[in-house]
């Protein structure tokens, strides 16, 4: 058993290049128990692969990762984290449905066995809780985008982790999704879960952050208090998915 | 039902059963991580397995699957850690695959160009037992694997990224299913032939997926219409000269088109029950929608 005082996230002077081009460069993140923390930043400034990277997904090339005190190297303990990725348009080849989908988040805990009553029990409730519960049977092509990202939570939540990773779990969500998500993740965090989630901006999240972090070109530039949200970027329903470029300045209130 | 008592159309039914049920078993795999055409580059690997198995006066069987495993696992390999080349290196596995087969074939004193048209295109009639044993023995493998294994491939088609994440040994599994493939092109050959071997690993999932909403009853619905048209077309080549499996496939196409025209009817019924579902009320808008705020009229020009 870890010590309590173990951060559940330790990064230090994470590097990472994807094709020659330096992503990462040097970024020092924690994480510790009960804590959400936002990963924020613009397009581009490396939010996603900083994600990947604590899940061992992007190969780094300096620095180090260690997930509930154990070196990524080691880790084996995979049900205790929950990913949600991103969201691409990108479907796959066969009819999948919702359930079907949402089973495979508790495969970290059966691996090659066979599911018991608990796992089925266990994939219901994760589909209940992003209030999908009707649409269980339904096609996920059958679903709009906002649906389609909670099924990837629920997904997630089916292995009951300690640690949610969400990679923008907002963008490109209706209002109406963006509630349930925000209930959600409530509920989870009251009940001791561990959240890091890359968000574009705070939103109707932003009562539930401890801790803002904020990347630009791959470098960590503020950690702390989450910076208050100016201009339209406050008002709900803002367009989530417009392009920053890269050397725009972040309009985070605190830092400029 | 009197070829039920040929021996010949005996061992030719077993055949066409273990074909039809593990061509879509494995094919739906393949179709849900988008490499519908495998089976095809598998299928011309296999024949250079063939010409190997004529030259070295083997059993071609055993040899095809032997070289389809190889050549499925470096297309595989390709796939997982190849870049731009990619695709180049897998045509030339392709062509090289066909070209060596065709060259071992003439090669060998037995090997001729009827041998070479039978492994191409189906041939019933020349099942021998031995060739029941082996493709009993390699079926048995692949519903082991397709079956046994259907979540976690699902999982690792569905979500790569996402299955790793879970802890799932992924590397291993894309392995699997990659040699799984390979085996079934092998179990195929005897009755639809490699050129079409692909064609029934794809098409009964393309059809079944017109009607469906899971990715279970997907799988069921594809091994139906696998076997219902396999024994179809089997029990076809007994009455008429046709060629097994050009019959199999055409019948397979068919039913592909049937179900395409019954997608649409279907969905609205389907639609139309959901609605019945859920009552009278909750289906028509009858919200108040609140009345849009009006500009305020007095902006300063
Ligand atoms: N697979 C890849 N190959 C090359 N460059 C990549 C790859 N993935 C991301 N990048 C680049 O890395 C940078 C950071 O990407 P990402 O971490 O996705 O940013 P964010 O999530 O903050 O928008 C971007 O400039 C992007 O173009
Ligand atoms: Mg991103």
């Amino acid at each position: 058993m870890e010590s309590v005082a173990e951060p559940v996230i330790s990064v230090r002077g994470a590097r990472a290049t994807l094709g020659s081009r330096p992503v990462l460069r040097g970024v020092d993140l924690t994480v510790g128990r009960g804590e959400v923390v936002a990963l924020l930043g613009a397009n581009g400034s490396g939010k996603s692969t900083a994600v990947r990277s604590v899940i061992g997904q992007v190969p780094l090339t300096g620095g180090s990762v260690s997930l509930f005190g154990t070196e990524l190297r080691r880790f084996r303990a995979w049900s205790r984290v929950g990913y949600v990725p991103q969201r691409t348009t990108a479907t796959s080849g066969v009819p999948a449905t919702v359930r079907e989908v949402v089973a495979s988040g508790r495969l970290s805990r059966t691996r090659l066995g066979w599911p018991s009553r608990g796992d089925r029990a266990a994939v219901r409730r994760a589909i209940e809780l992003v209030g999908l519960a009707d649409r269980s049977r339904d096609s996920v092509s059958a679903l709009s985008g906002g649906q389609h990202q909670r099924v990837l939570i629920a997904r997630a939540l089916a292995a009951e982790p300690e640690l949610l990773i969400m990679d923008e779990p907002m963008a490109g969500v209706d209002l109406a999704s963006q509630e349930i998500l925000a209930g959600t993740l409530r509920e989870q965090v009251a009940a001791g879960t561990t959240v890091l989630l890359v968000l574009h901006e705070l939103g109707p999240l932003e009562p539930l952050i401890d801790r803002a972090v904020v990347l630009r070109d791959g470098c960590v530039v503020h950690d702390g208090p989450p910076p208050r949200a100016v201009g339209q970027h406050a008002l709900p329903g803002h367009d989530h998915v417009h392009p920053h470029a890269a050397d725009e300045p972040l309009r985070t209130g605190l830092l400029s | 039902m009197e070829f039920l008592q040929d021996p010949f159309m005996q061992r030719a039914l077993l055949a066409a059963v273990l074909v039809g049920v593990t061509a879509p078993a494995v094919g739906i795999h393949l179709v849900q991580r988008r490499q519908a055409l495998m089976g095809d580059g598998i299928g011309h690997v296999a024949l250079t397995g063939v010409g190997l198995g004529f030259l070295l006066s083997t059993n071609p069987v055993w040899m095809a699957t032997l070289v389809a495993v190889v050549g499925s696992v470096a297309m595989e390999l390709i796939r997982a850690y190849g870049r731009t080349r990619g695709d180049i290196a897998l045509a030339m596995l392709f062509y090289g695959g066909m070209a060596g087969g065709v060259m071992l074939m003439n090669l060998s004193g037995t090997g001729s160009n009827a041998n070479l048209t039978s492994y191409l295109f189906g041939s019933l009639s020349t099942v021998s037992d031995e060739d029941v044993v082996a493709i009993c023995l390699l079926a048995g493998f692949v519903l082991l694997v397709t079956v046994g294994l259907r979540r976690q491939l699902f999982a690792i088609s569905q979500d790569e990224e996402f299955a790793r994440v879970t802890g799932l040994p992924v590397r291993a599994l894309n392995l699997l299913v990659a040699v799984t493939a390979a085996v079934t092109v092998t179990v195929a050959m005897r009755v639809v032939g490699l050129l079409l071997v692909s064609a029934l690993m794809v098409v009964p999932v393309a059809a079944a997926q017109q009607v469906t909403r899971s990715f279970a009853v997907t799988f069921v619905v594809a091994v139906a219409i696998g076997v219902a048209v396999t024994l179809a077309g089997t029990v076809t080549t007994y009455y008429q000269d046709v060629p097994p499996g050009a019959t199999i496939v055409l019948l397979a196409i068919a039913v592909f088109v049937l179900f395409t025209a019954l997608a649409t009817p279907l969905a609205r019924r389907r639609s139309r029950a959901v609605e019945a579902a859920a009552g009278a009320a909750g289906t028509e808008c009858d919200v108040d929608v609140p009345a849009t705020r009006r500009p305020a009229g007095d902006a300063a020009v």
